[in-house]
């Protein structure tokens, strides 16, 4: 049996398996980071104990999710080598300076200022805790900045040269940084965290409330989510689509997918829902708006619109399951817009924090932006196939020279690890939400120690400070 | 485009930048890696909870400097980088699985309620134990040389796998537990202290015995790095190499006995250094022995600069924080973090 598997189709199944997981850890993090530091920021100001309850418990939150991320990131970097080193060696001079780049830009910052972060806080004044929260916060951003410059590039490649032995050679770094599609992935990734931090922190929220527990703090989260709910769910929607329109221009075929287009059409109609089937070349049970997807793509009723057909087939994304994922990823979105409206409504009549059936819709949204995001990226990354450097190198050509049987092993091996280990973190987070905020008693920052952590001699000498 | 080709030798200076890239990555997650490896041998829960606090703020800074060597290998070398990661495609497979199970047990080992830490205990164990044989085992397998043919790994999956291999995977093991022993004795005090000191003077034993091994075989199975150590003159230039190493030996004998805290880390540090520099000695020019020399593996000039410029700027930077870092954290480790 395990002759018959093939190579370049494990890989891509190992790779998204573990990239996957890897990107669940990073939305959450990145969002909450910036969150926390925010709490903090309030805490110092207003001097409000529930801003400080709040930071307690997410904190303690973060630093499993952030742990999680960080081992699964550390898999990613290697396996550019292990399961695509053909890639690796041709597009090498390109992409990797920007990923040299994230780790002396972002990975070293977050690494060290996460351990003052999380343990220093009897260690160092209330102001450098709050200084190293927001470069923990920086460097999430600082380290979406360069993956998603360095993924765009695959999208839309620009700045370079092909040379010998197809080896890829940059010929304009700032064409390569800020190529086409990076400035609208990354805006819709980083607002893309943000709303998971917030529907997640929102759910949560309208748990407490509804079984009437820890009051204050519920408030808080879910006071705060809503503002994101509110303002930053729609940018989203105008963010996706600036982000589509340019996709539009630069990989039209992924469009095509994404729309379920089989014919070039001019004045082409939105298909709401339908099956496209690869075989027969068409969408079955299309259920369309006439004319809008050309509305909505060239401004104008009758623009044209390239079907997958004008592609030859080895050139076509596989259709169904960009054309799903699309339409899961938007529909969260609007459902995500429309939980905005309601708490706006709900804010005026003053009912925001006691309305039961709101309290449930929000504990439903709880894993929306999980999902959100997973879908958004197998839109992209799906939509890109068959090409790993879009129209440059193909993914069949780039996987590396292992056996079959060592693929399937490890992916194996992966599968069985990830779900235990990131099973067990989850359920770690379940009872830390389950336990709540800790009202008051214990020591701000101290993570429910009385005691400072690895306390010196030399620093108790030193006076109160530290006590 | 911009490069700096023209007045530097940018191959020569990125070997030289990865090497000790991955040197500060074997000293600082050695010792965190050695902890792991003699974790369940303490004789206390709460001495578990000392070594365990003594390097949680710092594991995940030590584990960049790998993030940095496999990163900056993929940018300065990736022809290097391309052939290597499939050659040794099982054991980095196996090293990145070990280091999932070692790194969230730092935070899941105090979330777990007292029935089930013992779970996290052992990942932490065991995760450690398997990422530094694996990185051994890698180092064993590489001095013996991979097979490549035109720009592709061009050997079998299980290469990598012999008795040399398997030794130099038992070697690393108990270097990197002399520099998590002598790094508890700096660390902790009192029973832990004591505990330390002992086991790192039987781990001690062992790596001097490994030591030995290790270099009575490298010249034997290769002739190339025969020739190299033992010739005229080259003898009287290496011959002091393992002799510092033994010297060092010695002394972290007596300081464990005598009760210096800190001179056995950095002893340990400086067999390290030693190991460290007989490899790269007996590996140049070879980036990928014997196939491809740095000079051949080396990126597009452009590449090299770019990242030549950041690193030069940020390095400095990088470092004067993770300095700042362990000072926040000096002085002794306690148990009591219940975090
Ligand atoms: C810097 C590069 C990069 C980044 C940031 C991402 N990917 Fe990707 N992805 C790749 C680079 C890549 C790749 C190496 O290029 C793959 C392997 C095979 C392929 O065609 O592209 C790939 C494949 C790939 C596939 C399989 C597609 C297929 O073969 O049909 C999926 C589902 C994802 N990725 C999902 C993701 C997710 C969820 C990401 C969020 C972090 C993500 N990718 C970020
Ligand atoms: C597929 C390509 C990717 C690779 C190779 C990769 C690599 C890594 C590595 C090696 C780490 C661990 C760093 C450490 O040791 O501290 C990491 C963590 C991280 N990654 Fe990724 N990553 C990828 C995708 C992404 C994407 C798409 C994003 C965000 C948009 C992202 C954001 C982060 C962040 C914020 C962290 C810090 C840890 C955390 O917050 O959980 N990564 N990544
Ligand atoms: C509300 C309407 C939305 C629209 C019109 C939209 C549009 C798009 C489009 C066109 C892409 C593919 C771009 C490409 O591959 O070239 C995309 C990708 C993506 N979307 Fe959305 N999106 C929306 C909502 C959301 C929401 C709510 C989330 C998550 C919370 C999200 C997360 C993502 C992610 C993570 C990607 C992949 C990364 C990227 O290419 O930016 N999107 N989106």
């Amino acid at each position: 049996m395990l002759e018959n598997l093939d190579p370049v189709f494990l890989a891509r199944v190992q790779f998204a398996f573990t990239v996957s997981f890897h990107i669940i850890f990073p939305s959450f993090t990145i969002g909450l980071a910036s969150w926390l530091a925010v709490l903090e920021w309030r805490w110092l100001k207003t001097g409000k104990q529930v801003y400080a309850d709040v930071y307690r418990m997410w904190v303690k939150i973060f630093a499993v999710t952030f742990g999680m991320g960080v081992v699964s990131g550390v898999v990613l970097s290697f396996q550019f080598g292990t399961n695509w080193s053909i890639f690796s060696d041709a597009g090498g001079n390109v992409i990797g300076p920007l990923l040299g780049y994230e780790v002396l830009t972002a990975f070293f910052l977050e690494a060290s200022f996460l351990g003052i972060m999380l343990f220093g806080w009897n260690r160092v004044s209330p102001r450098l805790h709050f200084a190293s929260t927001v470069i923990v916060a920086a460097g999430t951003l600082i380290s979406a900045f360069w993956i998603l410059s360095a993924n765009s590039w695959m999208q839309t490649p620009a700045g370079f040269r092909v040379g010998e032995h197809g080896l890829l050679y940059p010929t304009d770094w700032l064409e390569v940084i800020f190529n086409p599609s990076f400035p609208y992935r990354f805006i819709h990734m980083v607002t893309a965290a943000y709303l998971t931090t917030a529907f997640t922190v929102a759910g949560i929220g309208a748990f407490y409330l509804w079984r009437k527990r820890h009051l204050a703090c519920a408030r808080v989260m879910l006071g705060m989510a809503m503002i994101m709910a509110v303002f930053v769910a729609p940018l989203q929607l105008l963010f996706g689509d600036m982000h589509g329109l340019n996709t539009f221009e630069h990989q039209p075929a992924k469009v095509a997918a994404m729309e379920g287009l089989w014919e070039t059409t001019r004045g082409a109609p939105l298909i709401l829902f339908g099956w496209p089937d690869q075989e027969a070349e068409i969408t079955r049970y299309a259920v369309e708006i006439p004319k809008l997807s050309s509305l909505i793509l060239t401004h104008s009723f009758d623009g044209e619109v390239r079907g997958l057909k004008a592609w030859p087939e080895n050139e076509r994304p596989p259709a169904a399951v960009v054309f799903w994922t699309f339409r899961i990823m938007v529909g969260l979105g609007l459902l995500m817009i429309a939980t905005g409206v309601a708490a706006l409504v709900l804010y005026f009549k003053k009912r925001l924090f006691d309305t039961r059936w709101f309290q449930y819709w929000c504990m439903a949204l709880t894993p929306s932006g999980f999902v959100a995001v997973l879908a958004g990226w197998f839109v992209t990354e799906v939509g890109r196939q068959p090409w790993i450097v879009q129209g440059v190198l193909r993914t069949s050509d780039a996987v590396s020279p292992v056996i079959a049987q060592s693929v399937a092993i490890s992916l194996a091996a992966f599968i069985l690890v990830y779900l235990f280990v990131f099973g067990a973190g989850t359920y770690y987070i379940l009872h830390l939400i389950n336990k709540g905020p800790e009202d008051g008693e214990a020591v701000y920052g101290s993570h429910g120690m009385d005691q400072p952590p690895l306390v010196t001699d030399v620093a108790r000498k030193k006076g109160d400070r530290y006590v | 485009m911009f490069s700096l080709e023209g007045f530097l030798d940018l191959p020569l200076i990125w070997y030289a930048l990865i090497s000790t890239a991955v040197f500060l990555y074997v000293l600082l997650d050695g010792f965190d890696l050695g902890v792991g490896v003699l974790f369940p041998f303490a004789p206390t829960d709460q001495c578990r909870d000392t070594m365990m606090n003594s390097v949680a703020p710092f594991w995940d800074g030590n584990e960049t400097w790998l993030v940095l060597g496999g990163g900056g290998l993929l940018a300065a070398f990736p022809l290097a980088y391309a052939v290597i990661m499939p050659a040794f495609y099982i054991p980095v497979i196996a090293m990145l699985l070990g280091l999932i199970f070692r790194g969230v047990a730092f935070e899941f080992r105090f979330k777990a309620n007292q029935n089930t830490r013992w779970i996290w205990d052992y990942s932490f164990h065991f995760g450690s134990l398997a990422a530094a044989f694996m990185q051994g085992v890698i180092i064993g397998a590489f001095v013996q040389g991979v097979e490549v043919s035109g720009r592709s790994y061009a050997g079998g999956a299980f290469d990598w796998l012999n008795a040399y291999s398997l030794m130099t995977g038992a070697a690393l093991v108990f270097g990197y537990a002399l520099l998590g022993a002598t790094w508890v004795v700096m660390k902790t005090d009192e029973q832990t202290q004591q505990w330390a000191r002992m086991a790192a003077a039987r781990v001690l034993g062992a790596l001097v015995f490994f030591m030995v091994m290790v270099s009575v075989f490298m010249p034997v199975i290769n002739a190339d790095i025969r020739n190299l150590w033992f010739s005229l003159p080259n003898v009287f230039f290496l011959a002091p190499l393992p002799a510092i190493s033994l010297i060092l030996s010695v002394f972290i004998w007596r300081d464990l006995k005598e009760g210096s805290e800190y001179r056995p880390l950095l002893f340990s540090f400086g067999i390290f250094l030693t190991g460290y520099l007989g490899l790269a000695i007996s590996m140049w020019p070879y980036l990928v022995p014997f196939d491809i020399t740095f000079r051949q593996a080396a990126a597009a000039p452009a590449s090299q600069s770019l990242l030549l410029v950041g690193t030069v700027v940020l390095l400095p930077v990088i470092l004067g924080y993770m300095a700042y870092c362990y000072y926040i954290f000096r002085g002794k480790a306690s148990a009591e973090s219940g975090y």
